[in-house]
């Protein structure tokens, strides 16, 4: 007598695992075309904290989503044109005796390096945290701004 | 080094079905929710608000925070790297009856909200002492 396991499909293995793969496509697909709108794609580097970099004519901006996070534990250093950020994130409550119902927050430690787009004036550079959010404000170096050249008539 | 580090994680995007009147993206805040004898607390990480643009609403059994933020970035800084995006906070909880929900209390501090949830009176536990007749 012919025994069929239960994980027996009727259309066979191979016809699921094109569906899983259809699925992954889609997803692929829609995520490439910005999910919703208002959404700007984003790239994450896989280190935390994640960086948002701008810039205009003087300055470089460089921020960080760090809340919970007091300035003084923040670390930052500047080395040619890598800049590196490093802290520790503590969570006060965890070495009390309480019970946990939800536990999302992470502490821990963290490291990163940035290398900068263009040089800058390492004597300027100025950092400020508000509610959480910390930005470091990077002055250009000199040839590092963009000069408008007069075209003179000949 | 015993402490762990912090791995990034992609700031998650609110899934509700419901509309929201504004525009623009609207993201879960993380959240810790602890216990103790008297009290819940709940902490949730909401960087970028501040005090001001925090609203807390106890409505039918439900909690609901909206975090409102103002945009970091300066007029006419041009973007060079996106690794976050910005947005409203929102997050819905259901209370228990345990919670009594006059006496709730809010902080704010570097971009993390505390909430403090006392329990009512008979919620509390009691310990009751066995008398040997």
């Amino acid at each position: 007598m012919a025994i069929l396991k239960w994980t027996h499909r009727p259309f066979g293995v191979d016809l699921a695992d094109d569906f899983i793969r259809l699925q992954r496509e889609m997803n692929r697909l829609l995520s490439a075309a910005g999910g919703r709108p208002g959404v700007n794609l984003v790239r994450t580097s896989g280190v935390y904290p994640a960086l948002n970099l701008s810039e205009d004519a003087e300055n470089l901006y460089l921020r960080a989503e760090l809340p919970g996070i007091e300035p003084e534990q923040i670390d930052l250093s500047i080395e040619g044109d890598s800049l590196t950020i490093r802290g520790q994130r503590t969570i006060s409550e965890a070495d009390k005796k309480v019970n946990y119902h939800r536990r999302e927050r992470e502490s821990g430690y963290f490291r990163r390096v940035l290398t900068l787009p263009s040089p800058i004036d390492h004597t300027k550079v100025a950092a400020a945290a508000k509610n959480g959010v910390l930005t470091i404000t990077l002055p250009k170096a000199e040839a590092a701004k963009p000069r408008q050249i007069k075209v003179a008539a000949a | 080094m015993s402490e762990k580090e912090i791995q990034v994680k992609d700031k998650m995007e609110l899934t509700e079905q419901e509309e929201h009147t504004q525009p623009g993206p609207v993201f879960v805040p993380d959240v810790d929710i602890y216990e103790d004898q008297s009290a819940l607390t709940l902490v949730a990480d909401m960087p970028g608000v501040d005090g001001d643009h925090i609203e807390i609403d106890t409505k039918d059994n439900h909690l609901i925070i909206v975090g409102h933020i103002t945009p970091a970035a300066g007029e006419g800084e041009h973007v060079l790297l996106k690794e976050y995006n910005e947005g409203r906070f929102h997050r819905k909880f259901v209370l228990a009856d345990i919670i009594d929900q006059e006496k709730i209390s809010a902080t704010m501090k570097n971009g993390v909200l505390t909430l403090v949830l006392p329990k009512i009176e008979r919620a509390k536990p009691r310990k009751i002492a066995v008398t040997i007749g």
